[in-house]
């Protein structure tokens, strides 16, 4: 149902401007019509899913600027407002891990801060089209996944969050060297609007593919989707 | 009369150049549509498009829009570029303005006195339609430039960074959207002009 309503809202009142008449058939009047444009334009994403794959360069870095560049105050941004952020207890936290992983055993914050740490300086740009610069330090996830023996052939890393938000990512952009599971932010450990106490920090991708204040790991070769994708963004999203 | 043999009557515009020019005005309103909306969701300046003429109704719509529409925007101005090279159809109608010839019909046009024959393009028409084809060029690039700013680095460098590029892609379609209008507004002027870009038209006289 939900889902239905979402992929009405993809499209809408989509067909301003006389695109309509280019686009015969379509019945934008029903909701359990199915759409001719609809299901182009999701073939299509998907076209551009396996395009930006082949783009993408595992050796290509994204920028990376020095502090002075970074931007002050950083910027809230979340499918809520900024009061509503669910606050996690550090204490009690625990990554659970699921799919293709040999040792599956849950990890805490204490783990990970005793694990390889490292910090960037990079650029995060919204799909929206604007863009911040913050440093974020934590672990690599390529280490992580080696760590917990993952199956690296698989296609999917997965992540699942305190606040229901959830996100994927290809196996290939999880072993870049600059995607990590941030912990610090600015130096100092993340807060709750930015993610606290872990958040996946992918800078080769768009803002909503690094999901914060992340409970569950999971690598999977079925199709995990995301929170903005179910609604109609591109999944891939690389930059 | 003159009695030498009559000359097979040529099509005004071939039909290679009709579709390609539809193809192309579907693309252009589907990618300046979205783009709008996409705009619309950090605007550069202090001013928004109004919902009615943006094509998908939020930003993942929009975004779903332009990078459909980017592919036939492209692909069909590759086969454009393509065919104009490989027929002549540059050499023979799109030979670069000299400034006084360009200068004369623009003065012409301003008053109203500028001659249209089917299959010749003035210096005006000329100015303009390469004018937009470099914007075409450079709206492709730059949109690139904003897609993939890690991928495409050296793209992005060339046009100044992400935030730049933005801006350039902006005043490439401020560029386009000027060319419409005296485009759609000489089309008015000289309604004739369009039912040969639909049904070919027959040129009167072989106009090389």
């Amino acid at each position: 149902m939900s889902r239905e309503l979402d992929r009405r809202r993809l499209l809408g009142r989509a067909l301003a401007f006389g695109a309509a008449s280019l686009l015969p058939g379509c019945d934008y009047d029903h909701l359990r019509h199915p759409d001719l444009a609809d299901r182009a334009l999701t073939a299509i994403s998907r076209w551009n899913d396996r395009v930006q794959a082949a783009l993408f360069d595992p050796r290509t870095l994204a920028p990376i600027y020095p502090a002075s560049a970074i931007t002050r105050p950083p910027r809230f941004n979340a499918f809520y407002d900024e009061n509503q952020v669910r606050v996690v207890d550090g204490a009690t936290w625990k990554l659970e891990l699921s799919g293709l992983i040999a040792d599956k055993r849950p990890w805490r914050l204490a783990d990970l801060r005793a694990a390889p740490q490292e910090s960037q300086i990079t650029r995060l740009i919204c799909v929206e089209g604007w863009r911040v610069i913050g440093q974020w330090g934590g672990v690599p996830l390529g280490w992580f996944l080696r760590r917990i023996g993952a199956d690296l052939r698989a296609r999917y890393v997965s992540f699942h969050c305190a606040d229901g938000y959830y996100e994927s990512i290809d196996m290939e952009s999880a072993l870049h060297p600059q995607t990590i599971l941030a912990l610090d932010f600015l130096g100092k450990p993340l807060t709750p609007p930015f993610g606290f106490p872990l958040r996946l920090r992918i800078p080769t991708k768009l803002g909503f593919k690094n999901p914060k204040s992340v409970v569950a790991l999971g690598v999977t070769n079925v199709f995990p989707g995301g929170y903005w994708v179910a609604q109609g963004y591109n999944w891939f999203s690389g930059s | 009369m003159s009695d030498r043999p009559v000359p097979a009557r040529r099509p005004i515009h071939p039909w290679p150049l009709r579709l390609m020019h539809w193809l192309n005005a579907t693309a252009i309103v589907i990618m300046i549509g979205s783009g709008w909306q996409i705009y619309d969701a950090a605007p550069l300046f202090r001013f928004t498009f109004p919902e009615q003429i943006t094509i998908g109704e939020w930003l993942g719509a929009a975004v779903a829009w332009h990078l459909a529409g980017m592919w036939l925007l492209v692909l069909n101005g590759l086969c454009y570029l393509a065919w104009g090279w490989g027929s002549g159809h540059f050499r023979r109608r799109l030979r670069p303005p000299g400034p006084r010839e360009l200068w004369r019909d623009i003065l012409l046009a301003l008053t109203f006195r500028l001659d249209h024959r089917h299959g010749v393009y003035n210096a005006v028409q000329r100015a303009l339609y390469l004018g937009v084809i470099a914007l075409g060029v450079l709206i492709v690039a730059s949109g690139l430039a904003v897609w993939k700013p890690v991928q495409l680095w050296w793209l992005s460098d060339l046009f100044g960074g992400f935030a730049m590029s933005r801006y350039v892609h902006f005043f490439a379609m401020a560029g386009i959207a000027c060319f419409l209008a005296v485009h759609l507004a000489l089309v008015a002027l000289v309604p004739k002009v369009l039912v040969p870009m639909i049904t070919g038209g027959r040129l009167s006289e072989d106009v090389r």
